[in-house]
């Protein structure tokens, strides 16, 4: 029940985090995720980040992100 | 606030505000695209289609439309922009050359002039480029909170290509479905610049002309050219439903076919959209003959804006009730639907 | 990484051998809205085998929150000091009177969320107003309310209440295997969820009843996995809780958990078509229930209405499938939707819809 994407920290400023996703980027809270780092990726569900994720695990998983590996760049 | 850095409900009244916003603002913005002096203050602009088609009687096309994109201003474009290649885009999928166009504004009181000028100035070079002129226009300006900031209306017409026979009538069984460029670029980018969404320069709306390549494809194909549509409210998904729907065929697609950009997924991914409804500015969908699909796409393919062109699918059999397939990256199938209207944030 | 190739062998692999030790029909549950929408959209039902049938389960909770939920909200929506905070699933489902869309419309004031912090921030930038948020959802979304009420309680925001109505999981999948007429033989598990409460809580499901409980992603490759991992407990007699999702640890995000114990009791609840399932509700503790909507304000009571011929009930329990129902297709579309599951963006009607329907002909023969 849940539409979650992975996206990585780039920025952490108490609370909340600025994160990264193909150049998409949005703010979201980290309180229920208090370990994570700048460098992390996340799984990001309504505005929350709900985990952290392994990134080889996100690779592996995450469609989306395969997909952006095999497009070349813009 | 002084009048010069805003609009005034007097701007709008036909008298010497007026005349300044147009002078000193609206003609200089649109530079060449703009007609010159008292010329363009005339209640009509007389246009001389012989000259358009060296003298020979010529098929017109005329088209309308009205833009009222928020935020004003996006990554990629304004409704300037906007304005001149989704008219122009109308004019060329309709296999004619754009030739004039109107321009009518509707300005809310309180607009920054300086935002004015810099849509206006997108317009203007948009429109030099697209070898379009603007030759008539109209200004009002209704009181605050009526509308949000700018809003205009275009006309525009050009003459039909004497080798340009389109239609949904024309469009046969086996008929190639082509595709210009990656999809979704043009509302997400509005879309997340709306909501708040950061970019890093990598998602820009695609507003283009795209006339370059519909003329270029009627040039060399001609009559094998069926039928040429631009996907923007409602996607590739609502040109697709459109075309089963109005020709009565069955239309299949192949998802691996289809072309989108990274940035563009992650933010569909972001906002929990569909790629396949999501509009396009600059993009073109062109339904050919099935011999003529190789060439349609290494014509396109020419252009820096369909360097991935790509046949996505092609036009099928009648059928009682006609529907859109694709075919997934999976293997299986599903269905394409005309898509609702409203895109709504989801989370679960 | 595994090819869908690969899965698709191995999903006919396991399906060969059920086959041959006499069980040739397997119904699976999937749970979560979101899974029967990416199912649908990959075209995934066309690379199963014959004998494999998957069923929506209560995975909507848009769809499985009592209609009496929504005429409340509406109830609220026409005051003029109040304005809801909803996530966009809401907006658009048909109550008594119509839906949040047709009352915003109307002039009510109506605003789109996308999360529920935002929906105190709303709160503070009105203060003449009070702000309701709708808070539905499961274990994914009720951290997320839990936060944003302990923010308003810490920083007073007075004028911000909750309608509640998280559900709980688990308890459901219970009351399913307890519906005589529904077979379930295995479940495939909601991804985010489970991230949430972990795949170990569905331990207790494998162990008293003997179903395959496999967590699993939404793109084409986690489902299909998941798929193949539950035939093969199904084959090989050894039904579990685990997980394909690399996302989801056997004890879930003990923080998030931590956060709804912190704001939540633990009550029963009433869920379309399931009746009252113990201990399946999450309302609001003793210290916070000045922010229950219930208590602020005079609300109707609960009365739950089903429009006639509408089989949403039936649909969120996996007793029918979307085009079983009468209405599908003919009076209830996407457009003109009688339930809560045509037009919720994870209900099943919608999903099969949007992606399955092929209209009949006009003529008829």
């Amino acid at each position: 029940m849940c539409l979650a994407i992975p996206a990585k920290i780039e920025a952490i400023e108490g609370d909340t985090a600025t994160v990264g996703l193909g150049g998409t980027r949005a703010r979201v809270v980290v309180s229920l995720t208090p370990q994570v780092k700048c460098g992390d990726w996340v799984l990001v569900h309504a505005g929350y980040a709900i985990t952290v994720l392994d990134e080889a695990d996100a690779q592996e998983t995450f469609a989306i992100l395969r997909q952006m590996d095999a497009l070349e760049g813009p | 606030m002084s009048g010069d850095d805003t609009i005034l409900l007097a701007h709008g009244g036909g008298g010497q505000l007026t005349a300044e916003l147009i002078e000193g603002v609206i003609l200089p913005a649109l530079g060449d695209a703009g007609g010159q002096e008292p010329a363009c203050l005339a209640d009509a602009a007389v246009l001389d289609p012989g000259a358009w088609c060296g003298g020979a009687a010529a098929r017109l096309a005329m088209t309308t439309d009205t833009y009222v994109v928020q935020p004003l201003e996006f990554p990629g474009g304004d409704i300037g922009t906007l304005a001149v290649c989704g008219t122009v885009n109308d004019l060329a999928v309709a296999g004619a050359t754009p030739r004039a166009m109107s321009m009518g504004l509707v300005l809310e009181e309180g607009l920054e002039i300086s935002l004015l000028r810099r849509v206006l100035e997108s317009a203007g070079r948009v429109a030099v480029e697209a070898g379009v002129r603007v030759v008539t226009g109209d200004t009002k300006v209704v009181e605050r909170g009526a509308l949000n900031g700018v809003m205009i209306n275009t006309a525009a017409v050009g003459e039909v290509s004497p080798r340009a026979d389109l239609g949904f009538g024309r469009i046969g069984a086996g008929d190639a479905v082509v595709l210009s460029g990656p999809l979704g670029e043009h509302g997400l980018a509005v879309m997340c610049r709306r909501k708040g969404l950061g970019l890093a320069g990598h998602l820009a709306s695609d507003c283009a002309a795209i006339h370059g390549l519909t003329a270029d494809l009627i040039e060399a194909l001609g009559s094998d050219v069926h039928f040429m549509r631009d996907p923007t409210r409602g996607g590739l998904a609502a040109t697709l439903v459109e075309i089963a729907a109005a020709t009565g065929r069955d239309i299949q697609v192949r998802q691996q076919a289809i072309p989108v950009a990274p940035a563009a997924l992650a933010a569909a991914e972001m906002l929990g959209l569909d790629l396949l409804t999501i509009a396009n500015e600059g993009k073109l969908v062109a339904v050919v003959s099935a011999e003529a699909a190789e060439n349609a796409v290494a014509i396109l393919a020419r252009h820096a804006i369909a360097r991935r062109a790509v046949v996505i699918g092609q036009a099928g059999a009648t059928a009682d009730v006609p529907i859109v397939e694709m075919l997934t990256a999976a293997g299986g199938r599903r269905v394409v639907q005309m898509p609702y209207g409203e895109d709504l944030p989801r989370i679960c | 990484m595994t090819s869908l190739a690969t899965l698709r062998a191995a999903i006919d692999e396991q399906g060969r051998r059920l086959a041959a030790a006499g069980r040739p029909r397997v119904q699976l549950m999937e749970i979560c809205g979101t899974h029967t929408v990416a199912i649908s959209r990959g075209g995934l039902r066309d690379l199963l085998p014959d004998g494999l049938r998957l069923v929506s389960g209560p995975g909507c909770p848009v769809c499985v929150t009592a209609s009496g939920y929504l005429d409340r909200a509406m109830h609220l929506a026409a005051r003029a000091d109040v304005v809801i905070a909803t996530y966009g699933d809401m907006v658009r489902v048909p109550g008594r009177s119509g839906s949040l869309e047709q009352a915003r419309s109307a002039g009510a004031a109506v605003e789109v969320v996308y999360a529920a912090h935002e929906a105190v921030a709303l709160a503070r930038r009105t203060p003449g107003k009070q702000v309701v948020f709708l808070a539905i959802g499961f274990e994914t979304t009720a951290p997320a309310t839990a936060l944003a009420l302990q923010q308003a309680r810490r920083e007073g925001v007075d004028n911000f209440s909750i309608l509640g109505a998280h559900k709980r999981v688990v308890p459901a999948m219970k009351a399913l295997l307890g519906l005589p007429d529904v077979p379930i033989d295995g479940f495939l598990c909601p991804g985010h969820v489970s991230v949430i409460i972990g795949w170990r809580a569905y331990r207790p499901i494998a162990a008293a009843f003997g179903r395959p409980c496999v967590v699993a992603g939404f793109d084409d490759v986690q489902i299909l996995a998941g798929i193949g991992e539950i035939l093969r407990q199904l084959a090989d007699a050894a039904p579990a809780a685990c997980s394909v999702y690399p996302a989801v640890a056997a004890d879930g995000n003990v923080r998030a958990r931590q956060a709804i114990d912190e704001v939540f009791d633990v009550t029963d609840a009433t869920w379309r078509a399931l009746g009252c399932i113990g201990a399946s509700g999450l309302d609001l503790k003793g210290e916070y229930a000045d922010f229950d909507a219930v208590r602020r304000f005079d609300l109707p009571a609960m009365v739950d209405y089903d429009p006639p011929g509408c089989r949403c009930g039936d649909v969120i329990c996996g007793r029918c499938l979307p085009a079983d129902c009468e209405l599908f297709g003919r009076s209830c579309t996407p457009r003109r939707p009688v339930g809560p599951c045509m037009v919720s963006s994870e209900g099943s009607c919608a999903a099969y819809f949007k992606y399955h329907w092929r209209p009949r002909p006009k003529a008829s023969p």
